[in-house]
């Protein structure tokens, strides 16, 4: 989608870009870190980052709510969580402020940004998020709440119960499902009957729209409307943004097991990253100098995180 | 002071304290119009309106997501649970959720909810509207559970599980609901969490209960004592976290112990109540440690003559008090 027909100024359009980068690039430092030994697991978000980034982006960090689900570290990062906090959380360290240890990462959270500390259980964010909602909406907030979750985890009772309960009080909530098409091994054709996760949201009388995710402005203009609709008090909505999923489940998943050749080649001409640089370069948006500045500027930060964080204190029982 | 019924304790002090503190509020199946099935929230919704009574859908998962997601935000949710027996679906929610928050956030958030939920037997419900459910939520660190057998603790007790910062489960017996009248203060008082009551004092052995039984028990401490036997018998009113004082201060006093409850035995709270007693003052005792409680068979029966197998009874107790006695 044209930038501008979503509403975008260009530099909006770069920054978008931006926070894309800066999730992929701190992407591949945890997944490396990992596999150097430095953690036991990581989980990645490549191919989820226009959808994360797009989405995110629409909500007001400070003020709006977060329930992201593990995958959504673009959506973290835009919330206000540093590359310092979320290295702290892979090492599990004493100043990790989602849990101080406690918790494996991508367990994200962080009061002070209206993070809500989140556990494994797929789902049971999603009646957390509409509670939570209410209850801000009754001491008078302007807070929306931000709420994602996977494919798989739709398939869960907490889903239905819990965009009812959302739907009936009308409660200020943006649902986003990330549909990567798969729940670990489990395609979305094995998962989900009547094959669309948005299509849901009509049984619930709000609106359910399905986005390509792997466009950051066609996700953020759906999602700015859905935050809009909240905050003026016209209830929750349903967004599906179908993307796709580049890596295994996780550092301990091997998707060649299950996933064909052909498949995992789609899925790779879906990265949303090239197609939203080639997008920028097209337009003459993003010249040279200022694309290798970003990744100067994100290596040495990524660099000064990890180090920091190798740095701190372990965690205290 | 007032003398109460026990669901006039439940009421009157769920109002007293949404008046008190306006981020108080109710939700629950049915507990809107017809205030609650068993009417523990009567009169409420004329007082406090449609947002602070909420009838929900039929969902307790949801229920207690809820209630969870509005205690992070704020507010102080007491989730009714219209019956223990369906509270299953909300297990995730209560166990890996509500229980965990505080000690996975490493103390940034905590859940300030309470659960209250009927349970129990002797009511002609059969399997399905009389189970006891503490064993269940007994073993799961981060939750508190309150099980009181007269008005005047379950005043007391709602009060300091509204104000608490963590999550309560407040169990109610049914059968009690209109069963018990007692005095109740019409001050604000606050009864703490975790602290037993010694209700009768005794030399010969130490009774433990809580809830339905607990008044079995002091019914037969009042038989006994006609024939010589005096029992010292003591309320545990919570279960988690468990008055070790007062029940060890009970057992070196006589020596001899009884646990009397309605869930079955296996695995049941009697297990840890002897558990603790075995591991600090075994040789206080003069006896093996007795527990009278439930059959384990899957569930309380409906036919009278077989809910009457499965209940325990003032009879049973004193005869399982006898029976220590004579050790
Ligand atoms: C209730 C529950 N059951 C099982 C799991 C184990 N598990 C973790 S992630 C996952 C797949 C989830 O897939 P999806 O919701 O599509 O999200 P994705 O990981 O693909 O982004 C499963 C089965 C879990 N976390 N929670």
């Amino acid at each position: 989608m044209d930038h501008r027909a979503a509403g975008l100024t260009d530099g909006e359009a770069l920054a978008t870009y931006r926070w894309m980068l800066l999730t992929r690039r701190l992407e591949e430092r945890l997944a490396l870190l990992q596999r150097s030994g430095a953690f036991p697991l990581a989980l990645s978000s490549r191919g989820h980052e226009a959808a994360q980034i797009g989405a995110a982006l629409a909500f007001q960090p400070k003020l709006d709510w977060w329930y992201p689900y593990y995958r959504d570290l673009g959506a973290v990062l835009v919330a206000g969580s540093t590359l310092l906090d979320l290295m702290l959380s892979s090492f599990g360290k004493a100043t990790d402020p989602a849990s101080g240890g406690r918790q494996t990462a991508y367990n994200w959270g962080d009061r002070r940004l209206n993070i809500v500390a989140r556990s494994a259980p797929v789902a049971v964010q999603v009646p957390q998020a509409a509670g939570s909602a209410l209850a801000l909406r009754r001491q008078g907030s302007r807070a929306v709440v931000y709420c994602s979750l996977g494919d798989g985890a739709t398939s869960q009772g907490d889903f239905h119960e819990g965009l009812n309960f959302a739907a009936l009080h009308r409660a200020p909530v943006v649902y986003i499902c990330q549909n990567n098409q798969w729940a670990i091994s489990v395609p979305f054709g094995r998962q989900t009957a009547g094959g669309s996760v948005a299509q849901r949201a009509a049984g619930y009388g709000m609106p359910g729209i399905t986005v390509d995710g792997t466009d950051p402005f066609a996700v953020g203009a759906a999602a700015r409307e859905a935050v809009d609709r909240a905050r003026r008090g016209l209830g929750p909505s349903l967004l599906e943004l179908r993307v796709a999923r580049l890596d295994s489940h996780t550092s301990d998943d091997d998707q060649r097991q299950y996933r064909s050749q052909e498949d995992l080649g789609e899925a790779a001409a879906r990265d949303p990253l090239p197609a939203a640089r080639g997008y920028l370069r097209r337009e003459d948006l993003l010249p040279d100098d200022l694309e290798r500045q970003w990744e100067v500027d994100i290596l040495s930060e990524l660099d000064g995180a990890e180090r920091r964080a190798r740095e701190a204190p372990d965690a205290v029982p | 002071m007032a003398v109460k019924s026990y669901i006039d304790a439940v009421r009157d002090t769920l109002m007293d304290e949404m008046r008190r503190d306006p981020r108080v509020f109710v939700m629950g199946e049915d507990v809107g119009k017809r205030g609650g099935v068993f009417r523990a929230t009567m009169g409420l919704i004329e007082e406090f309106g449609e947002e602070r009574v909420i009838d929900t859908p039929l969902a307790e998962s949801a229920i207690v997501g809820v209630g969870i997601g509005s205690a992070l935000a704020g507010l102080r949710p007491v989730a009714e649970i219209q019956f223990a027996d369906f509270i299953w679906p909300a297990m995730n929610q209560i166990i890996s959720e509500a229980a965990r928050l505080r000690y996975r956030s490493n103390g940034d958030w905590t859940v300030p909810l309470v659960i209250r939920a009927p349970y129990g037997g002797g009511v002609h419900g059969g399997l399905y509207h009389s189970q006891s459910v503490e064993a269940h939520f007994y073993h799961s660190p981060g939750l508190k559970i309150v099980m009181p057998s007269t008005p005047y603790d379950v005043a007391g007790l709602l009060r300091a599980a509204i104000r608490d910062e963590d999550p309560v489960m407040f169990l109610e017996h049914k059968r009690l609901y209109r069963l018990i009248k007692g005095e109740v203060p019409d001050d604000d008082y606050v009864l703490p969490i975790g602290k037993a009551e010694v209700k009768r004092q005794g030399a010969d052995l130490t009774v433990i209960s809580y809830g339905l039984a607990l008044h079995f028990c002091l019914e037969a401490a009042d038989v006994l004592a006609q024939e010589g036997i005096s029992a010292h018998v003591i309320d545990l009113r919570s279960i988690k976290p468990l008055d070790r004082e007062t029940i060890l201060e009970g057992v070196r006093k006589t020596g001899k112990v009884l646990i009397v409850h309605e869930d079955n035995k296996f695995g049941g709270v009697g297990a840890e109540v002897s558990a603790m007693i075995a591991e600090e003052a075994l040789f206080d005792l003069d006896a093996p440690i007795a527990r009278l409680a439930g059959p384990e068979i899957p569930a309380m029966p409906y036919a009278p003559n077989l809910e009457r197998f499965y209940m325990l009874s003032p009879e049973k107790v004193a005869d399982a008090m006898r029976k220590l006695a004579a050790f």
